[in-house]
């Protein structure tokens, strides 16, 4: 009777399957559950109404406002000149290129602090850069772009330069000798190819910098109502001991980054189920 | 002719004969352009922002850098964070090579969802990573009235400070290694066994050497986030000057305070161990690739 649950048993050679799916579930547990629910339970000691009021005052629905704006700005120039990165390295040869390939990955491995000081110095009206515009870049909208943009670049790069590299060239040899030009190739048999990469780049270059913190708060100004993004709402909340407060706002975000995460999965399970058929 | 142009178009694939059709080829305007527009902008984001970094720390000559390095808070910071390095990174070494080792050498239900939950630190903005252990272990938190009876200091502490950084470092060798194994199957693993190895002997002769190369590129990845990670520390940290700030933390201090050159100067610092990481980063995808 119960020989085919042994037999089921007996077929895992691989010895360790309690021990590590214990240690994992264990370490997840009460490294990433635990810590999270705290958001949620804590949130349920606000009535719906006290819920409603925070995360619906005036100065939270400005943060959402810039937050949301700028992270999809900074998403979009990523989305263009990504891409356009991506494609220069996989098909041009030019000087420097390994260099110049690895540099894409500095906003990984430069902390989020530093790059704050040194976009915000080169971006203020006195700055390197700054200085040649006769607006200001640095603590306005703008200069959150740029910070969002820096953070979210190799997101698009990286996900976008290895679909190209495995583009096959007989595709594209087989379109060109149907007769299509060069930018008819590129937009019906090789950007269609891209998109899936370029889509799920854009989502997490975008899901980062909704929740990025560390190189805006330089650059930002911090304004309420102008130039004030939600992560740093929390942030004041928590400094004032407003924990109830700064949990509500938290909740807000959390949904928020599941939906996000929630569509880049079914974006990427949907363009492999393209290719399987 | 085409040999003599500065900026060459690279074959898609294998196909990597000098002859190359026209027909797979943008004309040249639009491959300079495109080049010329891809470094432009690597050069305002990227190139730009690093040598003002070095530029700004060196602005007032050597001796206020050294001075601002040397600082006994400088060197408080830089310990904290090496300390927190030290515990955080090791952590989730083991935990990355547990998971990777659940996850891919069985089959049981639930683990999509348990990847995703691997996944999650990654989709949480560092202040709520560092808002949930305020809540956990802070005076008004659930463990608060316990931990204050016990005297243990979770929160605006060390223990705080190095939860924080495990939460929001927790996935990147996990992530680094499931894809690896998933593609490096059971067979090898199954061999070793049935050989009559134990489980340790075929972990250690038998699966480590062939997921050395990722298991370090998770480990720098991890290093490099752990010793840079900024939001989530500073909700947990308190920022006590010598005792809790970490080298991000102090930067934001002496930033803050106009002190431009000293802040600029430990901003150099982690600049070089950014690079260093970017270094044995591409040496790793090499190595990887060609073993």
């Amino acid at each position: 009777m119960s020989s085919l649950t042994v037999n089921k048993k007996t077929r895992r050679i691989i010895p360790g399957f309690h021990l590590s799916l214990g240690y994992t579930m264990l370490y997840v547990s009460l490294l990433v559950l635990l810590p999270l629910s705290m958001i949620f339970i804590h949130t349920m000691s606000l009535s719906w109404a006290e819920f409603v009021n925070i995360v619906t005052a005036p100065r939270a629905v400005a943060s959402y406002k810039v937050s949301f704006s700028t992270a999809l700005a900074a998403g979009l120039l990523n989305v263009i000149f990504g891409t356009i990165i991506a494609w220069v390295l996989v098909r041009y040869r030019f000087p420097f290129k390994r260099i110049i390939d690895g540099l894409v990955d500095l906003p990984f491995a430069l902390p989020t602090a530093v790059a704050g000081i040194a976009l915000t110095s080169l971006y203020a009206p006195n700055g390197w850069i700054g200085q040649f515009f006769n607006f200001k870049i640095a603590f306005t909208p703008l200069g959150i772009i740029i910070a969002l943009t820096f953070i979210g670049l190799p997101f698009v790069v990286r996900t976008v330069q290895p679909v190209l590299q495995n583009i096959s060239a007989e595709v594209e040899e087989a379109s060109a000798s149907l007769g299509a030009t060069r930018l008819q190739t590129f937009r019906k048999v090789i950007f269609p190819e891209l998109a899936p990469a370029i889509l799920t780049g854009f989502s997490l270059a975008f899901a980062r910098a909704l929740g990025e913190y560390g190189s805006v708060v330089f650059i930002a100004g911090n304004m309420p109502m102008k130039t004030e993004i939600t992560p740093l709402i929390i942030m004041t909340k928590l400094e004032q001991y407003d924990y109830a407060g700064a949990t509500a706002i938290a909740v807000v975000m959390l949904v928020t980054s599941f939906i996000l995460l929630f569509s880049i999965n079914l974006i990427q399970w949907l363009a492999n189920r393209r290719f399987v058929h | 002719m085409e040999q003599s142009t500065f900026i060459q178009q690279v074959a898609p694939e294998k196909n990597n004969a000098a002859t190359k059709s026209v027909a797979l080829q943008e004309p040249r305007f639009v491959r300079y352009t495109l080049t010329f527009i891809a470094l432009a902008f690597l050069a305002f984001f990227i190139v730009l922002p690093l040598v003002s970094i070095f530029f700004t720390a060196f602005q007032k000559g050597v001796d206020v850098y050294v001075a601002a390095i040397t600082h006994p808070d400088a060197l408080a910071a830089i310990k904290l964070t090496l300390t927190v390095v030290a515990i955080a990174v090791p952590l989730n070494a083991i935990f990355g090579i547990m998971a990777a080792w659940a996850l891919t050498k069985f089959n049981f239900k639930g683990k999509n969802l348990l990847l995703t939950i691997v996944d999650l630190p990654f989709a949480v903005s560092p202040v709520i990573a560092g808002l949930v252990f305020i809540l956990l272990f802070g005076s008004q938190g659930l463990f608060g009235d316990w931990l204050f009876e016990h005297d243990i200091k979770i929160v605006f502490a060390l223990p705080g400070i190095v939860l924080a950084t495990v939460f929001v470092t927790l996935p990147f060798v996990a992530r680094e290694l499931i894809p690896l194994m998933q593609t490096q199957g059971t067979s090898e693993e199954e061999a070793s066994i049935s050989l009559g190895a134990n489980g340790f002997k075929t972990f250690w002769y038998v699966t480590l050497p062939n997921i050395k190369w990722g298991l370090l590129y998770g480990l720098i990845l991890c290093n490099a986030r752990a010793i840079g990670e900024f939001g989530a520390v500073s909700v947990v940290s308190g920022h006590i000057r010598g005792m809790t700030n970490t080298m991000p933390l102090h930067i934001e201090i002496l930033y803050n305070e106009y002190q431009f050159a000293a802040a600029f100067a430990v901003a150099s610092l982690m600049s070089v161990i950014a690079i260093i990481t970017l270094i044995v980063k591409d040496i790793v995808a090499w190595k990887s690739k060609s073993a």
